[in-house]
Parts: structure tokens; sequence; C-alpha cells
């Protein structure tokens, strides 16, 4: 034996990723085991400091993580075997891209030498990854196994924070070679995201804040992923300007949504008074958002006569769908703290009463109004007793996409950020139901809730016995109309009600399945049981999937038909047959 | 079919179309170039012309020239989107430095006799091209130059006897001192 036989940092490869999951301490990670990762599941298996949670699918093990990452604000870790476990796996990869979760998989590969064969289970991981992770690696050396973890780490959540994957081939799993624990040199050096802000850029912001008139602060998922000082510099600024604040579905949560100057989120869903107030400003204060089409709307009618300020850590945002005047690139927190700075030595809190008085107006129209019935529930009400029986617990929500992920939107007010936990840019059905399995695995006392479409949580629902095994106890409140909602809504409202395939006709007995699954079942028809079955699921310290009956023609509104401007909502009491002919008529938006 | 189309508004931009140059200085590693031109093809941005090699393997660094075509915004975010790319140290936009040198080179095979010939030989000569394979029946010229410069030798070439191109694509350099 050599000498080397002693030196600690001398490990096989799979010792490595195991080794450097507790350097960047990590606690849990969710994954699959397969043939192409057995001897890193055999390093998990004799060690106790990473907790592994096994899902029954690589897809609910990416969600999961991200789930874990949202509602932490530290990386999610995911292991998944070669080939189908790696293609499982560019779901997450792509769901977190877009939403800028920082998300680290690790996946198996077949050995080097059969790289290129055709062998079992390989496929080029890195190749079909590459345009889904913000940077990945395959490692063919296990010197560089070490380095290229922790620089995986480091990218992932540095800058705009994305997932990233690592593939380690099983014979470099199984070599020995020399770890060493994360250092500076181990990251790219052509890898350094600006985090401060251009000071002169910061007072022409300032300069424009404090002129301005009619001004609206619009922020993002960027100041949650600033972490908690972003979200104190946020609040103290709207504190401080006294300026009306909207936010996109990504950033609900980091402005209190009973704070006075809250106007609900924004965009294609969002509330009248939040899409009129960005359509005539004069001053646009953009902080960690970046314009996407389902804020915008029309671009070249969206807030027309604005002055823009765009805050953002990732240049490619700037001026990619709107021209912004005052683009600052930086991290959020840091630039909102000079702004802040900047605002209280030099300037006052401009006078806006009457743009107040405005917004006031606007309010009044209800834009979230909905009839209650006594004999059927309302997915709106559903939604607001959900709100009701939660407030003021420590709470967490994930959703699933569609229309009650809309209605969650509009219908829970979130009071802090990190409770929130949906999929904004992707847009993934099938996500909500593992992103609370990794919610309740990072806060095991927490209530954690997954307000679902009886569509979407079909997509995942084996993730329930990944629930049962670990004692998880989620909550699944799903709204359930038996059809695609925002599908048939959209067939409805664009393609002349023909319902082409939005309807589920086969509807699995949520009741029986949740007790198949060693879960509780909960179904719930009459408005008047709902506050009773919810209190019931509360209470239940197992996993539930509730079975909401409700309204199976509601729409989602307010809406601005895609393809037209702010000022262009339709609103729930105007949306009758006619007037939703008239706001689509001359054709229908492609997104 | 009275069944009703579903018509969709398409949002029309006119902005004119601009060509730029790029020079992109990147860490030499597996998967770079696939990075690059991956890009490329999943945002929809235009490739005219590549060139790639590295420039000094001492540091593994190699340099992308690209010529892409678009909208002053494409233009912009094409940097963008380079630039926050891990392995990527610098973009550099040649065609708005307006001091870079643009040069390719090209070989071009051309066939024929008599008259043909001759005047290939003289066209050639015309263009500082250089023969660098030649037979009783054909030519194979080597030619430097901005891409204009080397369009119009090969379409003088065309009806002379042209037979094939080979090209490099784009490198460029800025003028003075200063490096990239």
């Amino acid at each position: 034996m050599s000498d080397k036989s002693h030196d600690p940092n001398q490990m096989t490869g799979a010792a490595m990723i195991v080794r450097a999951l507790i350097d960047h301490g990590v606690t849990d990670i969710f994954g699959y085991p397969g043939g192409a990762v057995l001897p890193i599941y055999d390093e998990i298996f004799q060690q106790s400091e990473v907790q592994h949670i096994l899902v029954r699918h690589e897809q609910g093990a990416g969600h999961a993580a991200e789930g874990y990452a949202r509602s932490t604000g530290r990386p999610g870790v995911a292991l998944v075997t070669s080939g189908p476990g790696a293609t499982n796996m560019v779901t997450p990869l792509t769901d977190a891209l877009m939403d800028s979760i920082p998300l680290v998989c690790i996946s198996g590969q077949v050995p080097t030498h059969l790289i290129g064969n055709d062998a079992f289970q390989e496929c080029d991981t890195v190749g079909i990854t590459r345009p889904c992770t913000k940077h990945n690696w395959l490692v063919r050396d296990v010197n560089d196994l070490a380095k290229v973890l922790h620089e995986a780490f480091y990218v992932a959540t540095t800058g705009r924070p994305g997932p990233v994957l690592v593939d380690v081939p099983k014979d470099v799993q199984f070599a020995t070679g020399t770890y060493h624990p994360p250092r500076k040199s181990d990251v790219h050096r052509s890898y350094a995201p600006r985090v401060k802000g251009d000071a002169t850029q910061i007072r022409k912001a300032v300069a424009l804040l404090a002129g301005a008139k009619r001004p609206v602060i619009y922020s993002g998922g960027g100041v949650i992923n600033s972490g908690p000082e972003a979200t104190r510099l946020l609040r103290e600024l709207v504190e401080v300007t006294g300026f009306p604040i909207t936010s996109t579905l990504m950033g609900l949560g980091a402005y209190p949504a009973s704070g006075k100057s809250w106007l609900g989120m924004l965009g294609m869903h969002g509330t009248y008074e939040a899409n009129m107030t960005m359509h005539d400003c004069d001053v646009m204060l953009c902080v960690g958002a970046r314009f996407d089409d389902r804020i915008t709307g029309r671009v070249d009618a969206f807030s027309p006569g604005s002055k823009k300020i765009h805050i953002d850590i990732d240049p490619s945002s700037i001026n990619k769908n709107i021209r912004v005047d005052v683009p600052i690139i930086g991290d959020c927190g840091n630039i909102l703290g000079d702004i802040l700075q900047v605002f209280k030595a030099e300037a006052k809190k401009p006078d806006i009463k009457a743009w107040w008085q405005q917004i006031a107006q606007w309010r009044a129209r209800n834009s979230l109004y909905y009839r209650k019935s006594n004999d059927v529930i309302l997915p709106q009400h559903a939604i607001q007793s959900l709100f009701e029986a939660t407030r003021g617990r420590d709470t967490y929500i994930t959703t699933e996409v569609g229309q009650h992920q809309m209605w969650a939107a509009q219908f829970y007010g979130f009071e802090e950020p990190h409770r929130w936990m949906t999929s904004g840019g992707l847009g993934t059905m099938g996500y909500g139901l593992p992103a609370a399995v990794g919610v309740q695995v990072a806060h095991p006392d927490s209530l954690v809730i997954d307000i679902a479409g009886d569509a979407s949580v079909q997509m995942t629902m084996q993730e329930m016995s990944t629930a049962v095994q670990y004692e998880l106890p989620i909550k699944i409140f799903i709204l359930n109309n038996q059809y695609m909602g925002m599908v048939r809504q959209w067939q409805q409202l664009l393609h002349g009600n023909r319902l082409s395939h939005s309807y589920s006709e086969a509807m699995p007995d949520f009741v029986k399945l949740a007790e198949a699954y060693g879960g509780v079942g909960i179904q719930v028809h009459k408005p008047g049981d709902l506050d009773g079955a919810i209190q019931e699921m509360i209470s239940v310290k197992r996993p539930v999937l509730f079975d909401c009956r409700v309204a199976s023609l509601e729409n989602c509104f307010p809406m601005i038909p895609s393809g037209k401007a702010h000022n262009e909502m339709l609103l729930p009491e105007q949306a009758n047959d006619e007037a939703t002919a008239k706001a689509f008529a001359g054709g229908k938006a492609l997104v | 079919m009275n069944q009703p189309a579903s018509a969709y508004f398409i949002e029309e931009r006119h902005d004119p179309n601009e060509t730029h140059t790029l020079s992109v200085l990147v860490q030499n590693e597996p998967g770079v170039l696939a990075r690059v031109i991956g890009l490329f093809s999943g945002r929809g941005y235009n490739i005219e012309s590549l060139t790639v090699s590295e420039t000094e393997s001492q540091k593994h660094l190699s340099r992308i020239t690209i010529v892409t075509t678009g909208t002053p915004m494409v233009i912009e975010q094409i940097k963008h989107q380079l630039d926050r790319m891990i392995p990527v140290y610098r973009v550099v936009d040649m065609t708005l430095t307006k001091r870079s040198i643009e040069r390719e080179l090209a070989m071009v095979k051309v066939r024929g006799q008599g008259e043909h010939r001759v005047e290939a030989l003289r066209l050639a000569d015309a263009f500082r091209a250089r023969v660098i394979d030649a037979t009783t029946e054909s030519f194979v010229f080597e030619i430097t130059g901005n891409t204009e410069k080397i369009n119009q030798f090969i379409d003088l070439m065309r009806p002379l006897g042209l037979v094939e191109v080979s090209r490099t694509g784009v490198a460029a350099i800025g003028r003075g001192p200063e490096g990239m």
C-alpha cells in the first residue's frame, strides 16, 4: 500500500460526489437509482449526513428539488441514472431554467469506453441538456470531478440562478482520485456575473423616480432569488416613495398582499388596476422581472407613455422584449439598496395623490368579482376559503398549471417570499405535487398545499407514493372541474367552443386513489361543506387528496386577450357572449 | 369550408436587418462550439459565416468569428446571450468598432481549355489569386480578401468553367495596437 491510501482526500468518484454534497451543505437530495449510478447509491447507503428521498419518476425528483430550492433559497439536488433517467429530467431542468431556480442534477453515464457506442441506457445527456441548463459538464477524469462539482454549485447559485447538470460515467465513479474542498479557482475565469449596479445609471433612475407623477413598481422573481435583503429593501422603497407596486406570478410574496400599496398581480390574468397602472404610468421601475409576453400583452402598445427603468442581473434580459430607458445590470438587492440610499439623501417623496385617486377608481371596478353560488362550489370561492382557513399559519403553496394556478395567484394572499412555488415560465402541468414533496422535506412541520387541477395532478400523481413513504403530510387541493380548464376556456373563447379533447371522461375516484396510495381522500361537492372539509384536511397529519368538485365551466377573468394591450382587458362582469366575442374579434393571438 | 378558422394576430415587425461581425473569445473545451451553434439555432438567429480555431493553445483559448444578420435589437440580444455563456470570455461587435479588418480565404477550382483558361489566369492575376494546383485542363486558385472581393472573383470564374469552391468563412481583427 502506498502512502496515498492514508490521504483522506484520496477517494473514489462516487465518494467525491457525496463528499461534495456535504461540503456544500446539502442535507437532502431527490433521486432514483439505476445501473449507471449504483456506485453513488452505494456511497449514499454508507453514510447518514445526506438524506436521499426516493421518488417514483425522475421528473418528480427534479420538481421536488425545485420546490426545495424555491422554499429555502438553497440549491435543490437531484440524482438520476443514465439514459431514461436523464431524459426524464429534461422537463424539470427546462422549468428551472425558465424560472431561474438553482438546481444541481447529477446523472450517471455509461462507462467512458462505451460512450458513443449506443450502449444500454446511453444517451447524449450533455447534448440533450445543453439548451436546458445554465451549464453542464461531462466528467471524463476522476481528478476533474471535485473541481467540476464545486463549479456546478457555484454556477447554479450565483448570478441569475439556474439548473446545472454534471454527467459522471460509471468508471469515473469507481476510479480513485484526489478530492479537494471548494476553492475560488474551481470556477471558469470567464464566469463573473455583475453584482454591483452602475452609479450613473442609479442616479438617472432616482431622478426619474423623484420626478414621477404616475409611477409604478413592477417586481418579479429576481427579488425573491436575490434573498431576504432584496425583499426588505423593496418593501422599504415602496414605503419611502409611496409608489404603487404590482408583481409578476413569480414575484408574489416579495411585497405583502395585505400591504396598502399592493395592486395585485399584473399580466394576462392580473387585476384591472395593476394593468391599467402599468399602461398609464409615466415611470416604471422593473425589478428582477423580464417583460415576459404574459406580462406585456401586445408589445407595441405596452405602457406607451412611460420611462422604463429595468434592474436585472442578466444583461440578456435588457431590451429583449421591451426597450427600456435606464437599464441597470446587477443584483437587485444591491441596486435597490443604492437607489434607496440616493433617494433618501437627495429626493423627496413625490406627490402622487392624484395618481392614487385614479388607481382607486380602477380598483373600484372589482376585477376579481365572481358570482357565488349556494349549489355549486366556485373555484375562486374554494381558494378564498382555503386562504381564510390557512391565514396566519406557516403555509407553503405550490400549484400545477392552468386556471387553478391563476385563481390561486389572484385569490391567495402571499405575505412573505419563498411561500409560493409555481411553474411560471415553462408552465409545467404536474409541477405542483412533486414540488410539494420537496417543500415538505425542507419544512417538515409546515403546512404544504398543492393547489391543483384534476388534469395536471394526474401527470405526476405517482409521487403520492413518495409522500406516503416519507410521511410527508402534503395536501393536494384539487379543483376538480373534469376539464383541462384553461384549454377549455381558450377553446371557448378562441376556437368557436369546439372542446377538442379537453374533457376527461374517465376521472379516477380521487378518494379511493388516495387510499390506494395509503393517504387520505376527502371529497366535497357543496359550498356549505367546504370549510369543514378544509379544516379536516388541515388537521390530518398524512398526505391528503382533496377532491373539491367545482363549477365545471367557470372561466378565469379578468383576462387580456393575448395580442391585446393592457387597457383592453376583459372584465368578469362584461364577459357575456357578446363582449367576449368583441374582445377577441379581429383575430386571435398566437401565444 | 364554413368552419371558422382560428385566425390569429401576427405582429409584423419591419425593422431593417443589419449584418454584424462578432468576435467571441472562448475557453477551448469540449462542447463549446455546440453551445454557440445551439444558441443560434435554438433562438432562431442567423449564421452567415462561422470561423473557429484555437488561437492561444497555452491558455486554451479559441476565437470564434461569426457573421450574423438581424434587427439591431436581435443583434444586441445575440451579443448578450453569447456573453452570458459560462465559457465565453468576451464578445466584441467588430462592425460597431468600425475599425476592423475582415478577411476570407477561398480555394476556387476552374476547369477549361483554350481562351477560357487564359482568361481565368489573367483574372486571377488581377485579383492577386495564386495558382496552387494546375493540370492541363484545370487550376485551383487561392484567393484572400473580404467577402465581397471573393464573391466577385467567383462570379467571374463561373462562365470560365467553375467546378467548386471551398471557403474558410470570415476572420476579423481590430486595427491599431490594442487587442480585443
